[in-house]
């Protein structure tokens, strides 16, 4: 089937994570970034030890993938205010974790403004636009923030974002 | 002579190995309050940690929209949620998880981390000795 008009973004969106995930697969030697979902890459399987011990205790760790080298350096260049609280690091943890952040980044993700939250790139709108989720899903206390993936992504916290692990609270 | 250089190389490798595998709490919690508590009497007046002091700061706001509490909950031996992502976040007092507190660097980072979220500056040796105090009486 082709794209027609109100699709077409929505095709965009997936050929750049199929291309991200090819990406993903070259980088790494064992089976990384699992396609499913129509060729679309839902699970993102690149971890680190630091990133793991030093960001995912206050969120999930937000696959690298999902922003550009831009975004992820601009974000840890301002740890000492991240959306609001300090989550600042040693000099040389900040360098450590920005390494691994910026060889597992994509930049296909609309980067030429590099936004700073995932939840601003074109493809998440794309991806969690009205049409996909009902709006009062987002007002659900349980989900509370689009940051909070795991509310509906069950198993985002290991990088899966594959359709049969969604369940949009009720 | 090679054959006492040889245990002496022994004796080191096993010793290192010793060292590597050994569990990652390079301290107990008391010694970390022994550290702040060295820090806190240099300042004019000092006269000790407080309990009671610990927990008011804990579950009180300071001006910003946050206490400690707010993501560790009013009972820090159970499991918190981050107030913002509504992450879990693994209990705070040492009697519930034995990590905490046992790594002065960890420790430094968290208060000067947290303390910027809840009041907006650091935290003095007095204020963080009074905390950790209140969350060692703290039982499971």
């Amino acid at each position: 089937m082709l794209p027609n008009g109100k699709n077409i973004f929505r095709w965009v969106s997936v050929a750049a994570l199929v291309m991200c995930g090819t990406m993903s697969v070259a980088r790494s030697s064992d089976d990384n970034g699992k396609h499913d979902d129509g060729g679309k890459v839902v699970r993102f399987t690149q971890t680190d030890p630091r990133y793991q011990q030093e960001c995912a205790t206050c969120h999930i760790a937000y696959p690298p993938g999902l922003l550009s080298t831009d975004s992820w350096r601009k974000i840890m260049s301002g740890l000492d205010n991240h959306f609001g609280t300090d989550a600042s690091l040693s000099a040389k943890e900040n360098e450590e974790i920005t390494a691994f952040l910026v060889d597992n980044s994509c930049d296909f993700w609309g980067a030429e403004v590099s936004p700073l939250r995932i939840t601003e790139t074109d493809w998440f709108q794309r991806e969690h636009n009205s049409y996909v989720i009902p709006p009062e899903t987002w007002k659900n206390p349980v989900v509370k923030s689009p940051a909070n993936c795991p509310a509906c992504h069950l198993e985002s916290e290991h990088g899966d974002f594959s359709e049969r692990y969604i369940r949009l609270p009720n | 002579m090679l054959r006492i250089s040889h245990a002496i190389g022994l004796v080191l490798t096993f010793a290192a190995a010793l060292v590597a595998t050994s569990p990652a709490f390079a301290l107990t919690p008391d010694e970390v309050l022994a550290s702040i508590r060295k820090e806190a009497a240099a300042a004019p007046g000092f006269q000790g940690f407080s309990a009671a002091r610990g927990e008011s700061f804990f579950k009180e706001k300071h001006g910003g929209e946050w206490s400690c509490s707010s993501c560790h909950t009013d009972n820090p031996a159970a499991l918190g949620k981050h107030a913002k992502t509504s992450k879990t976040i693994q209990p705070l007092a040492p009697a519930a998880n034995p990590e905490r507190f046992t790594d002065m660097a960890k420790v430094e980072k968290w208060f000067k981390r947290n303390c910027n979220d809840v009041l907006s500056r650091a935290c003095t040796p007095q204020e963080k000795g009074d905390v950790l105090t209140y969350l060692l009486t703290i039982r499971k």
